[in-house]
């Protein structure tokens, strides 16, 4: 007898996802990803200046603050024709990259890593052999010390001693599949808490362009920061000092600590790289960072990575890569609550259409699966193939491309795990795949971008902005515009239309859309659906505990907030058809 | 700020007071202040009245010293409703007391989706024990109103439910971040989903606005901090703003002030008084209008702040500024909002008048006596002259509406008559 399992709210992600499943024999037979959230920002946009849209659709998301900032900025200099100067596009690139070394790391620590380590079994744990099995796994991390692992071992003891569990009540700490010896889980929660730090610290470098985070500003032509090595009011010698410590600090953190730990855990739990996996088809327009003002074939305004170009990998075939056709994009709302007006097709983003259809039923309520629409997020398709985007799918193009650095760090890991590359598209492989472009974003940062920003300003270059497009009258009565850019979960693009200096029509395809969406019209299931429940194998031991697809959902790094990209591209208030 | 997990090593607050040696007597003492306290603002103790009864009956200082004793380390439920996860983000990132330092040691935070191990139903079984029981609430995101709440549901409810069940015991409640304090970008025109701040569902308690897109993280999590130091709610403003963070406005504090007062502007990104830190009023900030922080505290342990990297202030602790304060590069009173039907020059008076007046209202009137008259003024708002509102409030620095409620508290005429900050409202009204 199949057993219905709901998990919602499906914690440590961004935003509301709910899952549904059958289960039968301890395995998953069924599954539906329900988006439970919805604000319509895109709606909100039109009518505005378009100067102003991206303090607005950055607010889609606080998790990956900055992306859709920087999309919609490039996709409006794309409309009307800005050309922002290099060192604007470069701070952009640090920001860029600072946030997603930032996002891995906070996701593969506070959102990911309870999936794999026993937090209370970190109090019976002797804190030498806390500091030894760090060494074991290679962790060079200045944090591994007998001092910092018994501090670690008595605040969780004094935890567990108060009987108030904070955010680890409920946790499923008796669950039989938490591998880890004690001391590998007192190595890992130390580190939880160091990344935390780390994370206060290094994201400075988007404060110190954009004066805060989450949510720096940015400008449209440019930056507001300026920049002058002269001048104390200006970006000068004492910030560029202190970005240069903070990326040599992601560095060292990345590399000494998280790579380790990401290699340690997904070795324990290896099985996870034959559990997982989602459709085999993957895109991307590059490596991490990568970002088009326009057609993603000749339009690359970012400096990192160029060697990788934009690209598919089909079929499970992980050598050849199909050039992209943005044209080939198509969404579907058989599954979501919306309605075309042509019907259960698929539409490009340029013609796409939201309607608000809700067919669900009246909170409260206690199951959505097996009707035809449960969710708010749409069903993006690539020539009517559903598709992965994110880490694996960069490091997958990256690698079938020959990127040099990519493949060393992928070969030595597949080796040490005894690994195929093919395997990369499993729970594990996306986990992994996150912490292998996480030090090569890092690494770029730290050797192209940051180093070509001071070579730059040492040669006297200090403009920031163009102020030659800032004022609407200089720009055509009609234009539109777009973007695209690798964000931390994988291929963003943003889509404007101008008239008349406000904006008529704005749209966002997202990373977490492509992942998190429903079936399609052909009954295709999305990639969150297929990795529970493409083969009939994925493990449920205990329904009551789900802690196997916890691991598999958090692996694709979910954020609901963005999937749910609702717009009405003719600027036509939305309408909602009560059913 | 440090809160050694010592602290909190035994089961309840009355044994850990003996514990760090608080006197039994200043303990019942304490309980008996309470007491006051909660007749006024109409709090109640779990389990000893519903909200309406303790809004009359007095709730003696013994039970209370009872209640309050066995309590353990104080569970926290932090919701996340319609948002965008910014707002934890932002606490993540406080050096003052760390999310570390909030999460492990001071509290116990039993329900946050963001963080917490738990998922679905264990998550949903912890929920409901901490519900039950008095906690401090804290909540992000906004509340969409339409349709029946279908467009934000956690574990199958509506916000709203999720919201109302929450705080029927929570013993304080922040709102944190402008979607909780305004709706902010989601409740913009149009409000597709009819999004609401927690005030607007929680009407029978007082709710303390962290507002802010996102707050500093020091300052979300220094008011949680304040309520656990000072055994009270902050004090706050008549936007319900606690005092400590939101009692100036940006341009009181600014780095560039002389800069606006030597008339030194930035006309053009990036021209030369940019590159000199001059004043970005032109440029459209809104530090005149806007109550914040930012420019004493800065961002991310003192990095920088948003006028301090060059871009105008948006104003995002304000309410509504989505709406209000776009187009975001228009000098302030030319600010017109979308869809007003106000002429720009009345809502650009309205501006500066809310301003000026704005500063009256911070006048430490307490968040208790607070959250009634706020209500009770609604309606005489003077922050309504901001937007799109039909009541534009034009105001005259003499005269502010008498306090409804007749507790004293509001800000008198003369308060704000005497203020400097007037003179600013002249510099305004010259510059346009």
């Amino acid at each position: 007898m199949a057993q219905r399992v709901v998990i919602d709210p499906l914690t440590r992600i961004e935003g509301h996802l709910r899952i549904e499943l059958e289960s039968e024999g301890g395995k998953i037979s069924k599954a539906w990803s329900e988006t439970t959230q919805f604000r319509g920002i895109e709606t909100i946009v039109t009518g505005r200046d378009p100067r102003d849209a991206w303090a607005f659709v950055q607010r889609i998301c606080g998790v990956c603050t900055s992306v859709h900032a920087i999309a919609s900025i490039n996709a409006v200099e794309n409309a009307i024709g800005a050309n922002p100067p290099e060192q604007a596009l470069l701070i952009r690139d640090m920001v860029l990259a600072s946030q997603e070394v930032q996002d891995h790391v906070i996701h593969f620590y506070h959102l990911h890593a309870m999936d794999w380590v026993n937090v209370p079994s970190a109090a019976t744990a002797d804190p030498a052999k806390a500091v030894a099995f760090a060494q074991a796994i290679g962790s060079t991390w200045k944090g591994n010390t007998l001092e910092r692992m018994t501090a670690v071992r008595d605040t969780v003891q004094g935890i567990l001693d108060s009987g108030q569990l904070t955010i680890f009540t409920g946790g499923y700490w008796d669950h039989a599949d938490y591998r880890l010896p004690p001391e590998a889980n007192l190595m890992a929660v130390a580190h939880y808490l160091d990344a935390l730090e780390f994370q206060r610290s290094m994201i400075r470098i988007g404060t110190v362009f954009g004066g805060k985070n989450p949510h720096p500003n940015f400008l449209v032509g440019g930056m507001a920061c300026t920049i002058d090595p002269n001048k104390s009011e200006s970006i000068n010698q004492v910030q560029t000092d202190e970005i240069a410590d903070w990326i040599a600090e992601s560095v060292e953190f990345v590399q000494t600590c998280y790579v380790p730990d990401a290699l340690a855990i997904v070795g324990v739990y290896k099985d996870y790289f034959d559990i997982g996996a989602a459709q085999p088809n993957f895109l991307a327009v590059g490596m991490a960072g990568a970002t088009f003002a326009g057609d993603p074939n000749n339009a690359r305004v970012v400096s990192a990575h160029t060697e990788v170009k934009p690209g598919l990998l089909l079929g499970g075939d992980y050598a050849t890569v199909h050039p992209f056709d943005p044209t080939k994009v198509e969404e579907w709302v058989s599954s979501a609550w919306y309605s075309y007006d042509a019907g259960d097709v698929g539409l490009t983003p340029d013609k796409g259409e939201t309607t608000v259809h809700y067919t669900g039923p009246t909170p409260p309520y206690e199951w959505l699966g097996d009707n035809d629409k449960y969710t708010w997020c749409k069903a993006p398709r690539y020539d009517g193939m559903p598709i992965q985007v994110g880490p694996v799918a960069r490091v997958l193009l990256a690698y079938a491309q020959g990127h040099a650095r990519t493949k060393e760090i992928v070969d030595g890991a597949a080796k040490t795990l005894g690994i195929r590359l093919s395997q990369l598209n499993s729970t594990a492989g996306r986990t992994l795949a996150r912490a292998v472009e996480c030090l090569t974003s890092a690494e770029i940062l730290a050797q192209t971008t940051f180093p070509t920003f001071v070579k730059n300003l040492k040669s006297g270059d200090l403009d920031v902005f163009d102020a030659t497009h800032w004022d609407p009258e200089s720009w055509p009565a009609e234009s539109s515009g777009y973007s695209f850019v690798e964000v931390a979960r994988g291929n963003l693009s943003h889509w404007v239309t101008i008239e008349h200096g406000k904006v008529a029509r704005y749209q966002a395809v997202v990373p977490t859309t492509w992942l998190a969406g429903g079936r399609d019209a052909s009954g295709h299931q999305g990639p969150y659906e297929e990795s529970l429940a493409g083969n009939g194998k994925h493990p449920l031991a205990d329904p009551k505990q789900p802690l196997e697809p916890l691991r598999t959902i958090h692996s694709f790094d979910p954020c609901m907030s963005c999937a749910v990209h609702v717009l009405d591209p003719d600027g036509v208030e939305l309408q909602t058809v009560a059913s | 700020m440090a809160y050694g997990v010592s602290g909190w090593r035994e089961p309840t607050l009355a044994e850990n007071l003996a514990r760090a040696g608080v006197a039994r007597r200043d303990f019942l003492k304490y309980c008996g202040e309470l007491a006051a306290i909660f007749t006024v603002g109409g709090l109640a103790v779990a389990g000893t009245a519903g909200p309406a009864a303790a809004a009359t009956t007095p709730v003696p200082g013994d039970l209370i010293a009872e209640k309050l004793g066995a309590v353990k380390k104080p569970s926290v439920v932090w919701l996340q409703l319609q948002e965008c996860t910014g707002c934890m983000e932002s606490t993540l990132r406080s050096g003052g007391t760390t999310v570390e330092d909030a999460v492990l040691n001071l509290l116990s935070v039993n329900y946050n989706e963001l963080v917490m191990a738990a998922a679905g139903e264990a998550a949903n079984k912890a929920l409901d024990d901490t519900n039950a029981e008095p906690h401090i609430l804290v909540v992000n995101g906004s509340i969409p109103t339409k349709d029946g709440g279908i467009y934000c549901t956690i574990g199958g409810k509506s916000a709203e439910q999720v919201l109302r069940e929450s705080a029927k015991n929570a013993s304080a409640i922040l709102a944190v971040g402008a979607c909780a304090v305004w709706g902010s970008v989601q409740a913009s025109k149009p409000n597709p989903t009819g999004a609401v701040g927690v005030d607007e569902i929680i009407t029978d308690k007082p709710v303390i606005n962290v507002s802010g897109c996102p707050p500093i993280g020091e300052v979300i999590t220094a008011t949680i901090a304040y309520i656990l130091t000072h055994d009270d709610l902050p004090k706050t403003d008549s936007e319900g703003r606690p005092l400590f963070a939101y009692d100036q406005r940006i341009h009181d504090a600014c780095s560039r002030r002389a800069h606006y007062d030597a008339g030194e502007y930035v006309r053009t990104f990036d021209d030369e008084g940019a590159r000199n830190g001059w004043c970005l009023y032109e440029m459209g900030c809104k530090g005149p209008s806007t109550f914040s922080a930012c420019p004493v505290i800065k961002w991310n342990l003192g990095a920088s702040w948003p006028i301090g990297s060059g871009h105008p202030c948006i104003g995002c602790t304000e309410k509504q500024f989505f709406d209000r304060f776009t187009p975001f590069y228009q000098t302030l009173p030319n600010v017109t909002g979308l869809g007003i039907e106000a002429s720009a020059e009345k809502v650009g008076w309205g501006l500066v008048g809310a301003t000026v007046a704005g500063v009256g209202i911070h006048a430490g009137v307490t968040a208790l006596r607070l959250a009634s008259s706020r209500r009770a003024s609604e309606g005489s708002e003077p922050l309504q002259a901001f937007g799109d509102s039909e009541r534009v409030w034009l105001p005259t620095p003499k005269r502010r509406v008498a306090d409804p409620s007749g507790t004293g508290d509001a800000p008198t005429a003369t308060e704000v008559a005497e203020t400097p900050h007037v003179k600013d409202a002249d510099a305004s009204g010259e510059a346009e």
